[in-house]
Formats: C-alpha cells, structure tokens, sequence
C-alpha cells in the first residue's frame, strides 16, 4: 500500500476529487449532497487511498476546492500531483468526437454501450449504481474521487461523483469561468450530437452495450427526464431522478450558462456535458466544474444546468463524452443510490459526481515524477530493484545485472509460489532486447574470449558463466546459480578466491561482475561446425508498372548507390564485409551480375518461378568497394530498363526464395530487402487472392484474417530461418496487399515490415529513405539463437517478437538488429527462495555483421517475495502493457477480438482486484484502489484496447491492423509506451535544453491558441489551434494566418528564429530517438485530418467506439468490485 | 550396249541413285530369293552443276492420293494436252500454262535427261535460315576459348540475314537476349528441371511473337533471334566475355551439366517461335549431361560413364531414359524441321550414344573430338558452313522426302538421316538437314505374288521427290524418276546376276547390318550378315557341291564377298575397342554418306608409295606393309601415314634434307599432299596421322589391314617374309573365304 498508495493512484484521485469538488461541486453540494450523498460513501473509500497521501488530499478537498479553479487547472493543479494537470480544457473543442466516442465507449452502460456490456451483467442498475456510487461517496465526504468512480459516467462521471464530494465546490469557482467560454464552443457542435446522445442516440450507440443496461438507465432517466433537453433528460433523469435537488442546484451556479447545459445540454453537447452532466450528475461535477469548467465551457454550463451539482458534472462529462455518463449514469443507477448516501457525503461530492479527468491518475504526472526522481545513474547492481520509467533520462551502470535498455520485466519481486502468481494474475515476464544500442556514455558489452574450450559454462544447465556462479572449494569448482550444479573449473580458468569468496580476478572478468558480456564462440557453436562466412544484403525490387510509376524504383536506385558505403560494420575504420546483391523482379526474377571484372552489369531472367533458383553464383554477391562502377551502372540503368514496363502482376514467394537460394548457395546468412507494391497474384508459390472482407470485421471469422491465407510462407520461414535469412518487407500498396501472410516470413525471421500506403514520391520520400538508411545501417546479428535460462522453480513459458521456434526453449532469429525485443514469459514450476531470487540468463548466439559468431549473454536477478505487497510495489505499467499488447495480438490470431479484449480487461481487473483485496488497506468497497506501481494501468491498457487492432475504426484497413499487429510484436518498451500513449507537447513556450512538459492525450488540453506536437512513435503531428497566436505561427511557418498553413507539408520551413530552430531541433530528436522515421503532418483545427490526430488523443473516446480514459476507469472499476463482491 | 557398268554409274551422275539390282525378279518370293533386297541408295541433293533449277512448279497428278509430278516416263498425247500418270494411269490435262506444249515444243520435265529435275517453288515466304549455338560452359579454360573464337568466327561466314541466338548451359541454361543494349540479359532455367514447350515459351515472354508469327508476316524476330547482320557487334561481345560456368566442382565430381535442358529450351524456342522453318540447332558439349533430365552419367567421378560392357550388363542406369527423352526431344524438332548438330569435343565419352538420335533423326551432323581446341574441330565446324559452285551454303533444311512406287513395288524401309512422317499414300519422310551427301538408303519390296508375277517387258518405276529450303532461302522441289525392267528370275538370272550392283548392295547390306546392330546383339548381327552371304554366294556362286575348291563367283559378285569380310571387322559392327559414344559416332556417319565414302568405311583404301613407281593403291593386307613403302590409309574417319623401316630411318636420319636426295623428299611428301587433298574435301574432318613402323599410332594401320601373316601363320606357311605380321587371332581374309566357300557348297548348309 504504501507504495502504491504513496499517492499516485489514490491520491490522486482522492486529491482531484477535493479540488474539483471543492471547485464545482461545491456549490452543488449543498443542493445535492443528498443525492450525492451515498456516494460519498463510497467516495471515502477512494479516500482511503487519497487519504494516505495526506497531502494531496489535503489539499483536494479544502485547497483544492477553491482552488485552482482559478484555471480549470488550478484545480487540477491540487490533482495535479496526483493526477497531472491536464491543462487544457480543452475539452470543448472535442464535443463532437468525443460525445461519439462516449457513445460509444462509455456511455452505453447506462446509456451508453461500451460499458453496457460490463454493466448490463451487472445486477441491477442499481447494484452498480450502488457500487459506484460507494466508491464515489466513500471519498468521504468528500473526496471527490469517490464519487468520480462512482458516477460511473463515461469518463467523468464516475469521477465526477467522486469527485462530486470535493468538487462542488470548485466547479462553482471554475466553472464559471471557463465556462463560459468553452461552453460556447462545444454548443455548436455538441448540441446536436450531445443531444443525440442523450436523447436519441444513447439508445443506438449505447443500445449495443446498453443492451441490457441501456434500458435500465434510460429508463431512469427517462423519469428523471424532466430536465432539460433530451440529451439531458436521458442522462439527468437517473441521476437526477435523485438529483432533483441538483437541477435545483444547477441555478445556483447560476451562471448563466447553466442553462443552456440543462436545458441545454445542448448547448454543452457539443462536449457531451450536457449528457454527462445530465447524468454527470453523478460525478461530472468534480471534474468538470473544477478544471474544466474553466475552459470548459462546460462547466459553466453545467452549472447551470446542473445547476449546483450536476454543473459540476457536466464539466466532468464533458471532457469526455457525455455518452459515456449517460451510460455510466445508467450503470450507476447508482446515482439514485447516490442519492442515498449523498447524503452523507452530500457535502461537496455529492452534487459533483463525475470524475474529473484531472483526479485521475495522469500519465503525465507518473512520467514527470520519475524524471524528477531520478537525478543519479541506475545502478543495476541491487536486485529487485524498479528500473526509471522508459521516457526518463537516465544513465545506467552495469554492476552486475542487465542494463534496463536490455532487460526489462513486468515484476522485479516475483512471487514465491506459483499460488500467489496466479492469485495476483500480475504477468511475470521479461522485455528482453539484446543487441540494444545503449547510449555514448555507456559501455557496450565486453568481448570476453575463453580460448578454444568456448565459454565456460555449467554442466547441467548449460549456463553460461556469469556473476551468479558460486565458486567453492578455493576456486576449484563453482555452483551454478540456476540449477545448482556443481562443476568444475577447468584449469586455465581457475583463479584463487579472495577471504569473501570471491575471485581475486573477479572485478578483471566481465563475466563474472556484470550482467551483460560478450563471449566468442567456437567453432562448436557455429553451423555445421564451419566459421561462417561474413552475411549479405541482397536487394530485391519490384519493377512492376506500379512500383515504377509511385517513383520507388527510381528512389531506391539512386539511394541505394550512396547507401551502400554505409553497410554494417563493427570497426568503423575497416569497410563492411557485408556484400550485396541485386534482384529485380515483376512476375519473373531478374538476378544481376556485378561482378567487378565486367564492364556492364549482366541481368539473368528467371522466369521458372514455380521452382526458384539462383541463376548464379559468382557475380551475384559481390564486394561494394570492388563492383563499385559496375552497380553504379546497374542502378542508373534499372530505372530506365523499367521505365515503360507493363507489367501489373507480381510475385512475392519466388522474391523471397530466390534471396534464400542465394544465401544457400553463398553457404552464408544474411538479410533480404524486398521493395514490394502489391497482392502477388501472378500464378507462383505463394499466390493470394484478395481477401479483404470488412464484413467479417467484428464476427467470429475475424481472426482468420490476421492468419496467413496459405500455408507456403510459413514453410518459406522455417527455410529461411534454417539459413539465417532474414527478410525485410518495404511495402507501397496501393490496394490490400495481405500484410497479414506477406508478413509472415519477415515476422518469422526477425525481420521488419515497412509500409507506406498510397506512397507518392513526393511526400513519403524522406521517411522512406531515412527507414531505409537506418534499417540498412543498423547493426544486425544473423543467425541468431537465443535462449532463456532461469533458476529451478520458474521457467520461461513463452514468447513473443518476430521469430521462429522449432523448439519450445530456443527462440531463433535469422537476424536480430538492434531494435527487436523479444518478451518472454515465466512461469512457475515450483517454489522459489526469497534468498536466493529469481534468476534470468538470456544468451543469444549470433554471427555479427562483420562475420564473427559471439554469444551475448544477459543476466537479470530479481527479487522473490512472498508478500503479494512487494510484487505490487515493484512492478512495472509500461512492461506489462507490453506483454498484454503482444499477447493480446498474438490471441488475435485465434480468438475473436471481443473475447481477446474481455480477456485483457478481465484479467486486468483481477489484478486489480487482488491488489484491493490483498494490499490495499481496508476501505470502503466502492474505492478504487490502484497500486502505486500500476495507477496507469487502467488508461494504457484502454489505450491497448483502444488500439487500431483491437478496435479498428471504419477507416482502418485489415492490412492497417495486420501491420500494426505485427509491428508491436518486436517492440521495446519504449516504443510500445509511446505507441500506445502518443506524447503531446504544448509548443506555446520553447526553451533550450528542456521540453515544454506534455500534456496528456485528450481533446481538452489542446487550446485553440496553442500548438500542438503529437508524437506517437510512427506519426508527427503538428496541431495548429484555430485561433493561434500569430506570432506562433510567424515563427513555426512564416506566415501571417491560420488559413495559409500548408496542410500537406511534411518539414517545417527552415526560418531564422530561435523558436523554428528549436521546434525543428525538437522534431530531429524525437525522430532520432525512434527506429522508425516519423513523417510530421501539420494539422489545423477543424481541418479533415484533424480526425486522424483525434484518433491519437487516446484519453478520449474514440471515433470507433473505444471508452474514453474516465469511462474505463469506472468501468474497471466495476469489474473490480464485481470480482470483490 | 553400255555394260552395267557404266550404266549405273551414269545414272549415279544423273541421278544419285544405285540400286542393288537393275533388273527386278518379278515377285515377292523372287525377290526374297535375292538375298539382297531391291533397294537403292539415293542422294537427294547431289550436286548438280549441269542443272539448272526450273522457275517454275511442278505438275502434278490430280488424282489426290497419287500427285505424282509429271516426268520424262509419262506417255503424253501432245494434241489432247493430255498426260497419263506412270503411277496410277490417270490421265491428267496439262496446266494452261502449257497451252503451248507439242512433241517439238516440250518443257524440261519431258525431256529423258531431266529424269532429275529441281523445280523453284515462289509461293509463300522465304524465312531466314536460323542458327541457334546451343553451348556448354562447363569446359577448360583454354577449350572454352577456342570454341568461343571458333563460334565468333562463324558469324562471319553466315548470311547476313540469317537469324543467330544464343544459350549457354551449364549447371543453368541461360538463353541470352541480343537485342539489349546496356545490360546484358539472358532467361536462366534450372538445368534439372523438365519444362514443356509451352512452359519455355511463356517464361521466354514469346507467347505473343508467336501470336503475331502466325499472322505470316515475319515477325519471327524475337528478342533471341536475330538477323547477324543487326547483332554481328553485340554477339560477338557476348561470346567473348563468356565465362566458365561459375558453379563451384567439388573435387571427385563432374561439372553439373544441363544438356538436356538446354536442349530441350532451344526445341521449345524454335518451336515456338518458327515452327515448320528451316532451323539449325549447334549442340557443343565438352563432356556427358551430368543432370537433370537426359542426363547420362552422375556427377560422381567415381562412376564412370557407361561403356559396351556395362550395356550389355544391363548396368547403364540412365540410359534407356536419357535415350527416350533425347528422342522425343528429336522427334518434336524434326516435325518443325529443325535440324541438330552436335559438336562433341572431350577426351572421355559425352553421351553421344544417347544424343546420337537427336542428329539422326532431323539430319544433323555429329563431330566427335578430344577437345574445341583442334584443328580438327576449328575446320570441321568451319566446313558446315562450305560453300558450292554457286556461293550457296552446301545445307538444306526442313526436306520432305516422298517416294512413289508404281503398283508392282512398295517402299519398305529407309535407312538415313531422317525421320518417318508417316504413310499418306505414299511413304513420306523428313530430313530436316540435308547436304548434298547426305545418302539414304530405301528398301523396296516386290508386290506380286509368285503366282502373278509382273509380265515381261514392263518396267517398275520410282519416283523420289524432295521438298526442301534451300539455303539461299528458297522453297525447292527435287523430282527424280527412275524405272527398271522386271525380269523373271526363273529365265533370266543371268541378266539378273549380272545388273547386280556389288558396291551398291554391300553398302545397303551393312546399312542394314548396321540399323540391326543398334538393337540386337553383335554377334547375332554378324551370324545374319554371314548367312546372308553365304545364301547369296549359293545362290550366285558356281560350284559343285561339297566341293569349296570349285566354287567361283562372277565378276559382278567377286568382290562382294571382301566386303563382307571387312566389315565384319569394322567399327560399325565390332564394339571392341569402342567406346558407345564412338560407335554412335561411326555409325551415325555410316548411315548417311554417299556409296563411295560408305566403301571406304567398310574397306578402308589404301595407297603405297615408293621409289619403284607412281603411287599405287595395294590390298588391305598385312603383305602391303614393307619397309621401303610409304602407306597412305584412308578409313574416312583417320587419316594415317605410315612410313615403313626402312623409309622411317631414312627420314630419321635426316636425308630428306640433303640436296642429293630430293627424290627422298619428294617421296616423302606424295603423300602428304594426297592426304592433304582428301582432308580439304572431307567432312567431318578425319584424324590425321602420321607413324612409322613400331609407332605406336601404327596400330590404326595394323586394325585394319587383313591379317594375312600373323604370330600364328608367320613360320607355318614357309613363305619369305614379306610384309608385317599382326599380333591377332582374328580371322584373316583367306580363313575366311575358305569357310565362306566350304559352306556355300555344303549340302547340309
């Protein structure tokens, strides 16, 4: 608890509460309490974990109150802490999308659908209400936190009940003023929408998860109708139904707004608050009034509408989508149970029932708190220890275990027993990323050579020497740390041990003080037991009239002809021994000799593609440096052969063989560059129709699309890999190219897929040449195998990244470079000792790209615990949302998706449930409850769900998701974290040496003044607010108006003030930092694109129907106490 | 009256035909009474300086099953302008055309002396001759070099409008591209892999050439064929900077060789591409097909390539599959009449045993050599491209052979370098490559029954006519009449005995000896041939019986009987000592040349120089070789001059230098320049060599002569030593007459 508790989760949302209660709700309160009342209750339950945090809560309810409100923020600001401020209030502007998504995500419960589902089983409406409700309450009084999860709104609502207590009162303060202003916004379009949703449209929408609930809900609702607008109606009559009193409130806001949210929900539709403050009641208020308000136009609204308490809501609601409340207002029926227990809490909560986005818990402020946390280098020398998050800075130092930048796991105290593992559900596994490049002030792994006796290694297990082996008997054997075998050190091994038992060399021997070294092998480790021949690259082109005519054989052609001095080499002095070979192709192959004797390239046509082969040996690979004159002409010369080409049909299988052929027949390993443009559907091995069906989208035959349509290229893998070939798949389709079975080959051979849809040479060219340069040029292994070797008692179970495995233990990777992860799991098979702890050796055997086997070898300790406390308090949110993400994609492939997400959440809310359970400290059961280490899992794992493959709007493509689903199999955590939660950068303010802090991912932290950088690891956007600055826009674009940006460019001009410098110094080195180079694309507000950015403001809901962050919350929250009761 | 004689050798000028008799028996059974069947050799295109080809066409009969093309036997009535058929009797109007026609006024085709006549047909395109190198890359360093210079040389003796392509083979077939500019681009198959003509056809992208061939225009210039004329720079880089193929040979292995394939692309590109056009496929190979499908031999060293005794073993695993793949391969080429040379230069056998039919069946030639590098290739190969009187190519392609019989006679059988098309209504074949040499043998049968013999005073008359491209690319037909009388054999067996065509029949007796020893077994051949004499010579012979010192041939058999005797002994039936692929290669040849060349494969001449008079021709006998003599041996396919003891000392000692002994010299150098001469004419190329008595190359002399003396009968017969005796236990010539005379005459036989 303490650790968890420490503040993050509980307080947070205890802390948020105050302030937005305070804010908001206060005012309500007074009206609603009662209604509220009952959620306090529960509210106070949240409290409990707020209230550890003493600070923070202290703060929320009576500071925070007043608070900030100043700004919508201020509020937040208490919250912030905890939550992180979300500044921007933004909310309005989203209205729109995000009363859809509530819709769709949250609402329905109640009202709204997504949640539905979860609420319809629940029981009666009003047990959840109830729940809700007492979680809301619980906050004690206030808190506000109890009453946001509570209100059960989409988002907001739950908080906003927590939050409710505290809330109130800030959302009088705030609320008026920001809202006004936001209001305003959000009536435009919100109105129509808004009301859809509670009128109208919370049945459709929501009918899909309402299903059951949906009635319920609006039912209630539809008594307490009376309120305003439809929207409203819906929404006010469950809550109101109890909150009567809050309409009643709502004038008390007064401000004139108000009305329009009652009446108006309309108005405020446009950020569902009207919904949500309808049913915001619940919690909204806390939220909404607080912070948002502010801006928030909601607020404002709310407040009147609400009128006291339900404002408050709204504002909550209105971040996010007043669907959602709706539907959690359905689900929480509770409201009417809120009524209830208002009373007690009616304090401030009551009337604010919905969460306040700022109360919980913010991923902002988990980053920004470990970056000030971490101010020394990580030593990795204490076991058990929780590395810095993935998005600090920081240095670290080997002293013993593996560098975080090469090992990463879920949990680094690992449960004792199998028992407690599977009660806790927390997986146990590790990110393992072997080749990482580590940053210039650290020391990459040592080479350490054991002569021609190879490694010293364990007799049993094979291990491989390493600081975990005991030396006994004055040196003259050692203990293996995992399997306990004792061995003896062979002669010219031994050295004397020190008075602590210890070698005296033990400090001189890489092996045996750090956690990650390099062996060299022998020849015994190699293939065939012969010393592998340096790797090569051979080039595979599709000259097809499409390829030709997107410009891509001509970019290829031209870069290749510079790219080539840059191939892999260890010794940068030396040049690479990596040699090259070319092959084009449409429906036949067209192999090329270069070699360096002939005056002009030779091409040989292989048109037998049913039986590939090479057609020549010597020639085909050849040295860069030696055949220099002769592809110079060969590439000057393949975009004028093909220049009026015909040809539309092309092969893909034969393409891949054909290099595999070469490799054989070259006896080396190496890796294939295939420029590919469409479905192959020339008559070849590896022939596929188009199968692209969105009706299956949805059913139960969905997964059988993510499997390869025919069996051959899984073959082709298993070959591939048998001889170290690994393939690399640059995609420019136009149409369904089935990434889904051309993946497979890449995928197995721990290769990468590219894609650049619709590619036209003009716009995509940069980041086409810069992955391609980087891919060409990062150090890569080939041949690789790796294996994990664990202590007796826990055994790694399973794998995930872009391999093949003929074997249950041994993970092979034709190549492995420098950005592939690979997780595995763990799993018990019998007991472990809290002396000893759990340990990892990963060793990865591989042929380096200068052609010299070595083996890498990875250690990782961890600690064991037999207090589940201790694994809550050491794990970490950004690896488990990794290994759900790869497992969740790996089940994609058999399960349907729906099962695939309830099984995530599922298991999620277990987790979460045994935390409360177990560690937490006892509490009112309608609390939410996080640990400290996992407050963030509920929105990253919303985020994972809310995925492009997991819930895939209209617009994306089953090729889209495919790739997508592939890519997240070989990422770190890095890049998962910010694949998953995309980092926003106000661009207001640009100073030298730091960044602007982020803002988190929701539609109402952008400002229509500001600029926006989103980054979400394969995208830049630039979002322009529609009012901007001018003198931001002189400076970004040189231009003087909003409507003379450029939507279509892709660099920012170079313009000789320090605020472009930096702004494009910043977008260099976010792209430096990722493997893939991200293109920018400059969104205006209000602009068509600006749907695809909304799509990465991941705290909302989204357009295909996923939750919004608060709605989730509510939602596990439900599921938590579900599995509680 | 003209002896026979010189009647046969007229019609052999006129004609090129000889038959094995002039007169025929009357009936079947008369016939078979023989011994030596009615049959003939005939040679298409015999060169023909006196004769001019006619511009226009020929007249055929109208009757559908007979078109028989009007000729000098015909009964015409010039005032009907009506002509009755000599085959089927129709009676035939003559052509507008020949409005003009009387007795006074007729057309060549009348006249007796244009018994053969070559008629211009104008109709229809004249394609371009085709020449497809089909070549082996898996050869040494320096063959490869010589064959490459040989192959750039060639280009330049080929009509410029002829079309050229080129492919490559060896663990690969690459066929090249020539029209590319900048890159060079070839189509690469995979040697081990059996692709139909449709399968090749589309994955050379001819699919559509093919197309826009069938539309009769020439489009026929594809990608891979084209006229030397446009490509004469680019082919010629091509081939020099062709490179050994580049596929590692692990040590113990044969270098991986896709002949088959090769072959089987350059077919399926032809095929495709000019179907039913005269078309030249070069085969050069440097060593046996190691893979894919035809393959003769694996790659493992360790097993050699199969030889006689292995065949007779039943123990040539790829045999009889290399040998049906190569076949079908040369049945497909010859229905488009496209013709195969293989040229097969190795030390060790190259599969020619299962190639052979590939030039058998379409008329190609085969040349057998150690190595590219020799001069017996270079001028060999340069000799394909030899030129006659006229400055046309001796070479014609894509020839169809008809044979009309009048009712008493049917055709057979042929041997030669042809295929059977098929029976219409007359017997039909295709020779896809035709020289003027080119000989075939055609057996005939007598049609009338014992009972019903042909009457007296008629005449059987034969009609060849050839069809043909010339290589000036015109369209040509060749007609040749000939007509014999019937004899009853029962009355006139004298007459018949004596229009007997010795030569003639010994040649078309060892075609047939030869065609029946590519199936059965040696010996069983041999024991046919000699009871094939031996029938003959009681037939013929006059004697009494049981008594061998009494038998006695007419002159017009005298000689028959040596014949035999030599080619008993000859390569084309004795495999000892043969390597298959050299039996192929001498029995390809065998098959296919004109008489006299035939006579010297079966009995080689040879010549005897000296100082006691002009150059003489001596017998093939063991008694010709003396000391002071120089020997001058010609067995067609080797040259050998063998300078006897004494001779070979002086020459040792240098006399030929010294100015007193210029008659020396002279003496040393008449034959010298005989060989010379007949090594200017002959194709292929003969082996050349020059020995001495005790050299070890002498034994090519010591094989062939007839071992009268041997180590057996050296001292037995008492005589003063002349001549050299042959370490043997072969029979020798007067062994064998005297069994053949002591068997002739027994009773019991």
């Amino acid at each position: 608890m303490n650790v968890n508790q420490h503040t993050p989760m509980a307080s947070p949302y205890g802390q948020p509460q105050p302030g937005y209660g305070q804010p908001g709700y206060a005012p309500l309160d007074g009206g609603y309490p009662a209604p509220y009342a009952p959620y306090n209750g529960p509210s106070s339950a949240y409290q409990p974990g707020a209230p550890p945090q003493g600070p923070a809560r202290g703060p929320p309810t009576s500071g925070a109150p007043p608070i900030s409100a100043p700004q919508p923020y201020n509020q937040y600001s208490q919250g912030d802490m905890q939550n992180g401020p979300p500044p921007m209030t933004q909310a309005p502007p989203r209205p729109a999308a995000s009363q859809l998504y509530n819709q769709g995500a949250v609402n329905l419960s109640g009202p709204q659908p997504s949640y539905p589902q979860n609420y319809g089983p629940q029981p009666s409406m009003q047990q959840v209400t109830s729940q809700m409700t007492g979680m809301q309450i619980t906050s004690g009084a206030p808190t506000p936190t109890g009453p946001g999860y509570a209100p059960p709104r989409s988002s907001q609502h739950p908080a906003s009940t927590a939050y409710s207590a505290a809330p109130p009162p800030s959302y009088t303060q705030a609320p008026p003023p920001a809202s006004s202003a936001p209001t305003q916004p959000p009536p435009p379009s919100g109105p129509a929408a808004s009301q859809q949703y509670y009128g109208g449209p919370p049945p459709p929408s929501q009918q899909p998860f309402n299903s059951s609930l949906p009635p319920t809900s609006q039912r209630q609702f539809p008594s307490p109708g009376l309120p305003p607008s439809s929207s409203q109606q819906t929404f006010p009559p469950s809550s109101y139904s109890g909150p009567p009193p809050f309409s009643s409130a709502p004038p008390p806001p007064p401000p004139s707004q108000p009305h329009p949210y009652q009446s108006g929900p309309p108005p405020i539709r446009t950020q569902m608050p009207p919904t949500s403050m309808a049913q915001s009641n619940h919690l909204p208020p806390g939220p909404q009034g607080p912070q948002c308000p502010p801006g928030p136009m909601q607020q404002p609204p709310s407040q009147p509408g609400m009128q006291g308490g339900y404002p408050p809501q709204q504002n909550g609601a209105f971040g996010q989508g007043r669907g959602p409340q709706p539907g959690y207002a359905g689900p929480y029926p509770g409201q009417p149970n809120y009524g209830a227990p208002a009373p007690a809490p009616a304090p401030g909560p009551p009337a604010q029932k919905r969460l306040d986005p700022d109360a919980i818990p913010s991923p902002i402020q988990v980053i920004e708190d470990d970056r000030a946390k971490c101010t020394e280098p990580f030593n990795t020398g204490v076991r058990g220890q929780v590395p810095p998050l993935v998005t600090t800075n920081f240095q670290a130092k080997d002293q013993g275990n593996a560098s975080p930048r090469f090992v990463r796991c879920t949990a680094y105290n690992v449960p004792c027993t199998a028992d407690m593992a599977k009660q806790s559900q927390v997986p146990l596994a590790a990110v393992i990323k072997p080749l990482a490049t580590l940053p210039p002030d650290e020391t990459p792994p040592y080479l350490v050579d054991h002569g021609e006796a190879g490694p010293v290694r364990c007799n049993r297990c094979k291990a491989y020497m390493c600081p975990y082996m005991q030396f006994i008997e004055g040196g003259r054997r050692f203990q293996c740390g995992f399997c306990s075998c004792v061995t003896e050190v062979p002669p010219h091994y031994f050295q004397h041990l020190d008075h602590t038992g210890k070698r005296v060399d033990c400090y001189d021997r890489p092996e045996l003080s750090l956690g990650s070294y390099e062996f060299v092998a022998t020849v015994d480790y190699c293939k065939n037991n012969k010393i592998p021949q340096p790797p090569a690259f051979i080039f595979l082109i599709d000259v097809s009239y499409n390829a030709v005519k997107s410009g891509m054989v001509n970019i290829v052609c031209q870069e290749l002809k510079t790219l080539l001095d840059y191939l892999p080499r260890e010794n940068p002095e030396m040049d690479s021994v990596v040699r090259v070979g070319f092959v084009t192709y449409n429906k036949v192959l067209h192999f090329y000799n270069v070699k360096a004797s002939l005056a002009q390239p030779q091409m040989l046509v292989v048109s037998d593609v049913s039986d590939m082969f090479v057609p020549l040996l010597d020639g085909f690979l050849v040295n860069v440096n030696e055949s220099r004159l002769v592809i110079e002409s060969l590439l000057d010369q393949i975009p004028e052969m093909f220049a009026d080409t015909r040809e539309t049909e092309t092969v893909f299988g034969p393409v891949i063989q054909a290099g595999l052929e070469a490799l054989k027949a070259a006896d080396c390993s190496g890796k294939l560059f295939v420029f590919h443009t469409s479905l192959p559907i020339a008559e070849a091995p590896g022939k596929l129709k188009n199968r692209e069906d969105k009706k299956l989208v949805g059913t139960d035959k969905e997964k059988s699309l993510f499997q390869p349509q025919v069996g051959f290229y899984n073959t082709l893998a298993k070959e591939c890999v048998a001889q170290g070939c690994c393939v690399d798949l640059f995609l420019f389709p136009n149409q369904y190219v089935d990434v889904a079975t051309l993946g497979v080959v890449p995928v197995s051979t721990g290769g990468s897929i590219y894609k650049y849809t619709y590619f036209q040479a003009q716009s995509d060219t940069e980041r086409f040449l810069n992955d391609l340069r980087r891919d060409i040029q990062k150090l890569v292994g080939f041949d690789a195998v790796m294996r994990v070797r664990t202590s007796t008692g826990i055994r790694a179970t399973d794998f995930f990244g872009s391999f093949f495995m003929s074997n249950t233990t041994d993970v092979e990777l034709a190549g492995l470079d420098c950005d592939k992860a690979i997780t595995v799991e763990f799993k018990h098979d019998d007991k472990l000792s809290e002396e000893t702890g759990a340990l990892m050796q990963c060793a990865v055997l591989y042929t380096s790209c200068s052609g010299q086997r070595r083996l890498r070898v990875h250690n990782m300790a961890v600690n064991c615990c037999s207090q589940l406390a201790d694994l809550y308090r050491n794990c970490e949110t950004d690896t488990i949302i990794n290994f759900f993400s790869k497992y969740a994609f790996r089940g994609l492939l058999n399960n349907p998706t729906k099962a695939v997400r309830d099984t995530l959440i599922n298991q999620c809310a277990q987790i979460l449930a045994c935390y409360r359970k177990n560690c937490a400290s006892p509490s009112s059961a309608g609390q939410l409850i996080l640990p400290e280490c996992m407050k963030l899992l509920p929105v990253y794992l919303n985020c994972v769900l809310k995925s492009d493959v997991l819930m895939p709007g209209a617009d994306v493509s089953l090729d889209d998701r495919a790739y997508l689903r592939q890519l997240i199999s070989g990422m770190d955590v890095t890049e998962s974290h910010i694949f998953f939660y995309p980092r926003l950068l106000p661009l207001t303010k640009l100073e030298s040496g730091s960044l602007p802090m982020a803002v988190r991912d929701s539609e109402e932290r952008l400002s229509k003044g500001g600029v926006y950088l989103l980054e979400t690891g394969l995208h830049l956007f630039l979002w322009v607010g529609a009012s901007v600055q001018q003198e931001l826009l002189l400076n970004i674009f040189g231009t003087q108006s909003f409507s003379q940006i450029d939507p279509s460019l892709t660099s920012l001009p170079v313009l000789d003030n320090p605020f472009s410098q930096r702004l494009r110094d910043i977008i260099e080195s976010f792209r430096a930092q990722r493997s893939r180079y991200m293109k920018l694309m400059v969104v205006k507000q209000e602009d068509k694109a600006e749907l695809i950015f909304r799509h990465f403001l991941v705290e909302d809901k989204s357009v295909s129907g996923g939750a919004s962050y608060v709605d989730f919350l509510c939602h596990m929250h439900k599921e938590i106490r579900q599995l509680l009761s | 009256m003209a002896t026979y004689q010189e009647f046969i050798q007229q019609n052999e000028d006129r004609d090129g035909v000889r038959f094995s008799w002039n007169l025929w028996p009357s009936s079947r059974l008369e016939a078979t009474r023989l011994v030596v069947p009615v049959s003939c050799l005939f040679t298409p295109l015999k060169e023909r300086p006196d004769l001019p080809p006619v511009q226009y066409e020929p007249v055929l009969c109208s009757r559908a099953n007979c078109k028989a093309v009007l000729n000098p036997l015909c009964q015409v009535d010039f005032r009907a302008k009506i002509w009755a058929c000599n085959f089927c009797f129709q009676r035939n109007p003559f052509p507008p055309s020949y409005a003009g026609i009387s007795e006074v006024n007729q057309p060549a085709e009348l006249m007796p002396q244009f018994s053969t006549i070559e008629y211009i047909v104008q109709r229809g395109p004249t394609p371009p001759l085709i020449f497809l190198y089909v070549v082996d890359t898996c050869l040494e360093e320096e063959d490869l070099q010589a064959l490459k210079e040989s192959l750039q040389m060639s280009l330049s003796l080929l009509p410029p409008n002829a079309l050229v392509g080129l492919i490559t083979f060896g663990r690969m077939v690459q066929v090249h591209e020539l029209s590319c500019e900048g890159i060079a681009k070839s189509y690469v198959f995979r040697g081990t892999k059996d692709l139909s003509s449709k399968q090749i056809q589309e994955m050379l992208g001819l699919t559509k050439a093919a197309a826009s061939g069938q539309q009769g225009v020439f489009v026929f210039i594809t990608r891979f064929l084209q006229p030397v004329h446009r490509v004469d720079m680019n082919l010629t880089d091509l081939l020099g900077e062709l490179q050994r193929d580049p596929w590692p040979v692990p040590q113990g292995k044969r270098p991986l060789r896709s002949t088959g394939v090769a072959l089987s692309v350059a077919v399926g590109l032809l095929e495709g591409t000019f179907p039913n056009t005269g078309a030249r496929v070069m085969l050069f190979i440097g060593g046996p097909p190691t893979q894919g499908p035809g393959m003769v031999v694996g790659d493992e060293l360790k097993t050699p390539i199969r030889s006689w005794h292995d065949i007779q073993k039943d123990n040539a695993r790829h045999l009889k599959k290399a040998t049906k793949y190569y076949e079908a391969m040369a049945n497909r080429s010859a229905v488009n009449g496209h013709c195969i040379d293989i040229y097969a230069c190795a030390l060790d056998q190259t599969g020619l045993l299962e190639m052979k039919c590939l030039s058998n069946l379409t008329g190609g030639h085969i040349v057998m050599g150690d190595s590219f590098n020799t001069s017996l290739f270079k001028q060999t190969f340069q000799r394909v491209f030899s030129k006659d009187y006229n400055g046309d190519f001796r070479m014609a392609f894509g020839g169809v052979l008809e044979v009309k019989t009048s009712r008493e006679v049917k055709v057979c059988g042929t041997i030669g370098p042809l295929s059977f098309t098929g029976i219409h209504h007359n017997a039909q074949w295709k020779v896809c490559g035709i020289n003027p040499s080119t000989t075939l043998a055609l057996y005939f049968e007598v049609v009338n029954q014992h009972n019903a013999p042909v009457p007296q005073g008629g005449r059987g008359v034969i009609q060849f006519v050839t069809q043909y491209q010339h290589s000036n690319t015109q369209r040509r037909i060749r007609v040749t009449t000939i007509a014999r009388n019937w004899a009853d054999a029962q009355s006139q067996i004298q007459h018949i005995e004596s229009s007997f065509d010795q030569e003639a029949s010994a040649v078309l007796m060892a075609r047939l000896g030869v065609f029946r020893a590519e199936s059965e077994e040696g010996p069983d051949v041999l024991r046919w041939l000699d009871r094939q004499l031996i029938r003959l010579c009681q037939k013929f012979g006059q004697f009494n019986k049981d008594d061998p010192t009494s038998f006695k041939l007419s002159e017009s058999l005298s000689l028959y009987p040596q014949f035999m005797f030599h080619l008993r002994r000859s390569p084309f039936l004795q495999v000892f000592n043969n390597s298959p692929d050299e039996s192929s290669y001498y029995r390809h040849h065998f098959v296919r040349q004109d008489l006299t060349q035939s006579l010297i494969m079966i009995q080689p001449i040879l010549y005897s120089y000296s100082f006691h008079g002009p150059p003489e021709p001596v017998l093939l006998d063991s008694s010709s070789i003396l000391p002071d003599r120089i020997l001058l041996m010609d067995t067609f396919f080797q040259l050998v001059i063998y300078h006897g003891e004494t001779i070979a000392q002086w020459r040792k000692a240098g006399y030929q230098e010294m100015a007193e002994y210029e008659n020396f010299k002279q003496l040393l150098l008449a034959p010298l320049d005989d060989a010379q001469e007949i090594l200017q004419t002959r194709f292929p190329m003969p082996r050349y060599i020059d020995t001495e008595h005790g050299g070890s190359q002498a034994r090519f002399l010591l094989s062939k002569v007839n071992p009268s003396q041997t180590h057996n009968n050296l001292y037995a017969w008492g005589q003063v030593l002349r001549g050299a005796p042959i370490l043997t236990d072969d029979v020798s010539l007067q062994v064998f007459m005297d069994h053949l005379k002591k068997l002739a005459v027994s009773s019991s036989a």
